[in-house]
């Protein structure tokens, strides 16, 4: 048995192809959104976050093609299992925890974020 | 997953009689993968946390008053080189091809020493203006995040190093193939969390 | 000078000014000293190095951790007698015997200890001794970091154990709530003994969930589908899947808690914007699946044997499966029903209350499988067999006041009062310990080559279960009328008979417990006459009872072929014979001491910071980078024992089963 063998049913290492393209994605995933910003190129705040989220959600599924290499075989498919089920407990850690939180500062604190000074 | 197929087995074999192989390469991948996902719910957890606390200044310095954004697009780019360089090397090892590996190992060494040297001087800067992480609860959920990934890139060196001495005294063999590996999933994993850290904590503080 | 090399350790830190410490101490040191030194005298101290402290073998490690979990155990339920005699004597006058301040340490370490160093053990070390020999395998994936987890827990355990005479435990409870551990509140070394002790445990913990599920993904034998694994392999999955998810947030969150403590940053405190609240956020998180990693594996260890002892398949294989897996991922949208009265507000704790009430359906559907399992059954009642009736009775009683628990306006009256103690330890102890002693009499033969005792087994079982009865049920009537929890001292006289009838049921506990130790010093003594010659002493139908007891290092000469479920029933129905010939030289790791090494260190690590002995820290933190980093040097891990000595060894088997 060859060792490159054996390790080739495992995972895609890729080739320097997939890096160059993952890289080229993700230089202008990250351009555009520190330019958004940096730039004031949209008035309105809450449609720059918007905007810098859906290229941040982008970027990490391109890192995680390109240069994780995660697919539906590797490892018998128990990688992107693994991917998955971590993803839904990050969200659910997450917004949980802003979730419950928000409302408890909003029901126990009287006051805006503005006005927490301590003392 | 073990090798055989259901259809494979005879339904009158009770027992393996011939040579078996073990799947070393396989598991090794698999746990390290799991490994880095039980890392990334820490990352979660500060984010969850820097969320929470991240607007809580007490009347202390925010975010639009102490990031410098020029200073984290250079680091950023930085690490976005160091992913492709680390690319290369990971490519090159599988070619066999021991030298090459080690050139663009060291290359990605540079380039996340450099990373690692921006932070240092960010922090730096931040403490020597008064925003400590003792300062406010936002400074410290942002300290702690941000010095958490840095550790994480500062204990990929030290393995980087590591593996450039074990490559050079075995070469690539089976065992170091397979440790580069994993080296390559905890530094691509680093990538993904500095594109959280640098959307939510440093553009998203800038926005609002 | 003295502070460089002490830090804040002096002389005041040693207890010896309180008697109740100072007897226990002397106690603890006698019995400590006469142990070492027979060991010494027996000259073990080779042999226990060599064939027990560094093996990666996971039949050993299981061992080890059982036996660490019945030590802990004792410690765990001395602090549950002294609370208990605290507070049937602590009535009007009376102020008891142990002060505010001890009172609450005492609290807090048997919380920590039970979940931790108790529940955690016992059932990670059946998972390790049992999967892997259920699944067809010779050992985990990563035998040594098995090891390495195994040390990792033993000194998270002694550093609690040295809090008991070094300076002094938290006093914050078993989850060392803020604001109390807070450094304004308490200076002492109190929550840091926590902090360090549960940060190095977590880590081994960790490192021992990723180990199982790799190995039950990647090393089953042939033909063992994912829907042919025996349901304790199932339950193991999830509860170690569980782990991976959960730890890592607890980490994060004491790491947060340390940063408060050692660098002074705001994230819990009451100032500058920091947020107590989100503490106990973060720490539910982890707290509430954990009851499941806990249960999970207890729930398959009850579906094994209900399956054996009734003589039939398990009644509804999959639907158990899926309970399972639901109950997996809805254990993680439940955290909040811990602290429904913080005041999240009425739509966040609808959704949780609701959440909640949902969960108990999987858990429900468990109950009736293990009826119908037995419904129409040849139930033999041996001792494993009482442990799951006593479990259904006593755990659907709990299954019951969890919820009641869950409707959030209860929940606003029972909040903090002894019916959750009640309910919680009505849970624990009916569901986990109960399946524990279940499972530990159940593999005990497996084990050891010899069954255990069962007349002192019977005692055991009947102490612990009119113990637990006697003592939580008058809790529970209390609970409902109103008295809270943490409480050292009571001002109504009325209440003094339940918390006198609550220390009977203790000390019929402690007679379970007692038995329980006696039962196996019987046992050792009458092992010729127990002996299990056949190794499948209980006409049981999973691959562990297809090898002889106890297994052989390597456990399977060859390999299982699997075809269905219950694998060695089918095996035996079939007239499967193992081949008398043909064996292969068999590749095994090497045993390796670095895993007692690291965790040396990571208990001086601990040690140091608590005490702020900096010298300490860094030599040991720089100690414990370098030893790992040399052990990646080592390329020379494994080992083949050759085929002509696995061909003496099964001979010798094949001749004592005739």
């Amino acid at each position: 048995m060859s060792a490159s063998e054996t390790t080739h049913d495992h995972a895609d290492h890729g080739t320097r192809r997939g890096y160059l393209i993952g890289f080229l994605l993700s230089a202008v995933l990250t351009a555009i959104p520190f330019w958004l910003v940096m730039n004031h190129v949209i008035a309105d705040a809450q449609a720059t976050a918007l905007a810098i989220f859906a290229f941040a959600f982008v970027q990490i599924i391109v890192h995680t093609i390109f240069f994780l290499h995660v697919n539906t075989r590797s490892e018998g498919g128990w990688t992107l299992m693994a991917l998955i089920f971590t993803v839904v407990i990050i969200a659910i850690v997450i917004s949980g925890s802003l979730w419950i939180m928000y409302h408890l500062n909003s029901n126990m604190m009287p006051m805006t974020a503005g006005d927490m000074t301590g003392h | 997953m073990t090798t055989h197929a259901d259809t494979d087995i005879d339904r009158d074999a009770f027992y393996v009689t011939e040579e078996e192989h073990h799947d070393a390469d396989g598991a090794t991948a698999l746990g390290f993968w799991i490994y880095l996902m039980s890392d990334a719910l820490i990352f979660a957890t500060l984010f969850a946390a820097y969320g929470v606390l991240g607007t809580s200044y007490a009347g202390g310095p925010a975010p639009r008053q102490i990031f410098e954004l020029p200073l984290v697009a250079l680091n950023t780019t930085f690490l976005l080189l160091s992913s492709i360089t680390f690319g290369m090397a990971a490519i090159d090892s599988h070619a066999g091809k021991v030298r090459s590996t080690q050139v663009w190992l060291v290359i990605t060494a540079l380039f996340g020493i450099a990373f690692v040297g921006v932070e240092l001087h960010e922090f730096a800067g931040l403490i020597a203006e008064g925003a400590t992480p003792q300062r406010s609860a936002f400074l410290s959920a942002f300290f702690t995040l941000v010095g958490t990934h840095g550790l994480h890139v500062s204990f990929g060196l030290v393995w980087i190093a590591v593996m450039l001495v074990q490559i050079g005294q075995r070469g690539l063999i089976p065992a170091n193939k397979r440790r580069l590996m994993c080296l390559g999933m905890f530094w691509h994993l680093l990538d993904v969390v500095w594109i959280g850290v640098f959307t939510f904590v440093y553009l998203l503080g800038v926005v609002r | 000078m003295l502070t460089t090399i002490f830090g804040r350790l002096s002389l005041e830190s040693f207890p010896i000014h309180e008697p109740i410490v100072l007897g226990t101490f002397i106690g603890v040191a006698i019995l400590g000293v006469a142990l070492l030194g027979a060991v010494t005298y027996f000259r073990l101290w080779g042999y226990l190095w060599s064939e027990w402290f560094t093996s990666v073998d996971h039949k050993k490690i299981g061992i080890m951790y059982m036996i660490l979990g019945i030590v802990m155990l004792l410690r765990g339920f001395a602090d549950a007698l002294m609370m208990r005699l605290q507070q049937a004597i602590a009535f009007g006058g009376s102020d008891g015997y142990l002060n505010a301040h001890h009172y609450d340490q005492i609290f807090s370490a048997h919380g920590t200890i039970m979940i931790f160093f108790v529940a955690i053990p016992l059932v990670v070390g059946i998972i390790n001794y049992v999967m892997p020999l259920q699944i067809g395998a010779r050992d985990v994936a990563f035998p040594f970091l098995n090891n390495l987890s195994f040390w990792l827990t033993v000194a998270g355990a002694a550093l609690v154990m040295v809090s008991l005479f070094v300076g002094e435990f938290s006093r914050a409870g078993w989850l060392n709530y803020v604001p109390v551990a807070n450094l304004q509140n308490s200076p002492d070394t109190g929550p840091d003994y926590y902090l360090w002790a549960l940060q190095i445990a977590g880590i081994g913990t960790l490192l021992s969930g990723i180990n199982m599920v790799v190995t039950l993904l990647k090393m089953r034998a042939p033909g063992m589908s994912m829907m042919k694994m025996p349901v304790f392999c199932w339950t193991a999955l999830c509860s170690n899947v569980l782990v991976i998810a959960i730890f890592p947030v607890l980490t994060a969150a004491f790491a947060m808690l340390m940063l408060d403590r050692y660098v002074g940053t705001d994230f819990f405190t009451n100032d500058l914007g920091g947020n107590p609240m989100m503490y106990w956020n973060l720490v539910w998180i982890w707290g509430h699946p954990e009851v499941y990693v806990l249960v999970l594996p207890v729930f398959g260890i009850f579906s094994e044997i209900t399956s054996t002892f009734s003589g039939k398949p398990l009644f509804g294989y999959s639907s158990m499966v899926y309970a399972t897996v639901v109950i997996t991922i809805l254990s993680f949208l439940v955290w909040l029903h811990h602290f429904f009265t913080m005041g999240s507000g009425a739509s966040v704790n609808s959704f949780f209350g609701i959440a909640t009430m949902v969960i108990s359906i999987p858990t429900g559907a468990k109950i009736f499988n293990w009826l119908f399992t037995m419904y129409r059954g040849r139930i033999r009642f041996e001792l494993p067999m009482m442990w799951v009736v006593a479990f259904l009775l006593t755990f659907t009683v709990g299954g019951m006041t969890g919820v009641l628990l869950a409707v959030p306006p209860a929940d606003f009256v029972l909040h903090n009062s002894l019916f959750l103690v009640a309910h919680f330890h009505n849970v624990i102890i009916g569901g986990v310990v109960f399946g524990l002693f279940a499972g530990m009499t159940y593999w005990f033969p497996k084990a050891f080559g010899f069954r255990l005792d069962p007349f002192w087994g019977k005692v055991s079982f009947w102490g612990w279960v009119i113990g637990y009865w006697v003592a939580w049920t008058p809790i529970y009537v209390v609970g409902l009328m109103g008295t809270t929890r943490r409480v050292r001292h009571f001002d109504d006289p009325s209440l003094q008979i339940w918390f006198v009838i609550a220390l009977i049921g203790a000390a019929i506990i402690l007679v379970g417990i007692l038995a329980f130790i006696i039962q196996i010093a019987v046992s050792i003594k009458n092992r010729e006459a127990l002996r299990d010659t056949t190794g499948d002493p209980w006409d049981a139908r999973t691959l562990e009872w297809s090898i002889s007891s106890p297994p052989p290092a390597y456990n399977f000469a060859f390999t299982p072929i699997v075809h269905t479920l219950d694998t060695w029933h089918d095996m035996k129905e079939r007239g499967a014979k193992t081949p008398a010939s043909g064996y292969r030289a068999i590749h095994m790791p090497r045993n390796t001491g670095a895993g007692v090494i690291l965790s040396g260190l990571a208990l001086a690590l601990g040690f140091a910071m608590v005490w702020y002995i900096w010298w300490l820290a860094a030599v040991s933190a720089v100690g414990l980078f370098v030893v790992a980093i040399g052990h990646t040097f080592n390329y020379n891990r494994d080992y083949h024992i050759p085929a002509d000595e696995v061909a003496a060894g099964e001979a010798a088997r094949l001749a004592v089963e005739g």
